[in-house]
């Protein structure tokens, strides 16, 4: 682990791994999407329109998850100022910030039609829409700094701080009286979710092909935030510039 | 761990702490303001705001929707199963509207009756196919006929 932590082997490790990790993810998302938009029966309530579940909830849950994990990442780059944390955890902030994006985009195309409006003021829906300015929040703090390092560590915090709006978008349906309906899928026991086992399976491929592309993504993002990070040291002209590096610290 | 870092540590957590604290006290104290909606349980009891709108929630009640001809007029009973208030619409009702079914509609009481401005269907968050639908509708029609015919054992 200790050694993983240090830019050069982190650099080569994803490099092997990156690819990988996209091929299985691109073939569960043709699998997940095929599953998803031609073998599951239409609902009973809804017809087809319910499809976009199949893109909005692993994007919600991606929002969450994606998260919690800048915010682990965040704490590591502030307890333990590993530099490799620092970059993983402001490189998972656009990612975050385009999964909730597509997570409200997709709840309002299918809300106007089913509740009959784009959008409500209701606790999930607006807790959800705090998430995203919260990624937005993150992404300007960081380069508001003149020194990165330093605006990774007041990003971090802000990452940190922020995660007391998880459980809030979480529970919000179960805390208040809300417009959008409470979790389907019960996950301490799949067979009890109050959904169709034909419609339940393409949804949990698509929630393992947008996990396998966030990692796959976090690793090629933070290769390159490794690479401007350290441009000038020895390891990165080697990889880089493919010849030996100047005796003198000549910067290009 | 070396005594910087655990300070370092102490000193976030700490921070997160006090964060989680102040945002659990504001959304205890803002309670009432965070309600969505009020059941007509709730109006009965005088909890729903007279002066102003406000939203109303429940169920359509089987057989009272009516549409009233040449109109965009539509008159249906919201119901929590306990008390019921007639409500009055116009305009367009959104796909999910039908009876039995959880509805969210904006409006204000004007002389006993639910004038809505607004009327939003709330989905159940159940998903089957149609055949299992009526598979289930079937299979409680009948139940229904012989009354304890057998225990449970339905889908």
């Amino acid at each position: 682990m200790h050694r993983l932590g240090s830019p050069p082997t982190f650099y080569r490790f994803a490099g092997a791994l990156r690819p990988w990790l996209m091929l299985v993810a691109l073939a569960a998302a043709v699998v997940g999407l095929y599953g998803g938009l031609v073998l599951a029966p239409p609902d009973y309530q809804q017809g087809d329109a319910y499809r976009i579940m199949f893109i909005h909830v692993p994007s919600a849950w991606m929002s969450l998850f994606v998260y919690a994990f800048m915010a682990v990442a965040g704490l590591v780059a502030l307890v333990w100022r590993v530099k490799l944390a620092e970059v993983i955890a402001m490189e998972c902030a656009p990612a975050g910030a385009a999964f909730t994006l597509i997570t409200l985009a997709t709840g309002s195309l299918w809300g106007k039609p089913m509740w009959g409006t784009w959008w409500t003021w209701d606790a999930r829906l607006t807790s959800e829409l705090v998430l995203f300015f919260l990624y937005l929040g993150v992404i300007g703090l960081y380069h508001a700094f003149e020194d990165r390092r330093r605006g990774a560590r007041a990003a971090s915090l802000l990452a940190l701080v922020g995660i007391v709006n998880l459980p809030i978008v979480h529970y919000s349906v179960q805390w208040w009286n809300t417009l959008h309906q409470g979790s389907t899928v019960d996950w301490l026991n799949l067979g009890r979710s109050s959904i169709a086992p034909s419609m339940l399976w393409p949804l949990l491929v698509m929630a393992l092909a947008t996990h396998l592309y966030f990692f796959a993504s976090i690793l090629g993002r933070s290769r390159i935030g490794l690479l401007s990070l350290e441009s000038g040291k020895q390891w990165v002209r080697q990889r880089v510039g493919g010849q030996p590096a100047q005796p003198t610290g000549a910067r290009t | 761990m070396n005594p910087v870092r655990k300070r370092r540590l102490v000193i976030t957590l700490l921070i997160l702490g006090a964060v989680a604290v102040a945002t659990a006290l504001s959304i205890f104290a803002l309670q009432r303001n965070m309600t969505y909606l009020y059941s007509p349980s709730e109006v009965d009891a005088g909890k729903a705001p007279a002066a102003h709108p406000f939203r109303l929630g429940g169920i359509v009640k089987e057989g009272s929707v009516h549409r009233v001809p040449d109109t965009l007029t539509t008159e249906f009973v919201i119901t929590d199963r306990f008390q019921s208030i007639p409500v009055t619409y116009t305009g367009i009702l959104p796909d999910l509207f039908r009876v039995g079914q959880s509805t969210i509609t904006t409006g204000s009481m004007v002389n006993g009756r639910f004038v809505a401005t607004k009327v939003l269907a709330k989905h159940d968050a159940t998903y089957m196919p149609p055949q299992v639908a009526q598979a289930i509708a079937k299979a409680k029609e009948a139940h229904r006929i012989p009354k304890a015919a057998q225990g449970g054992g339905a889908p």
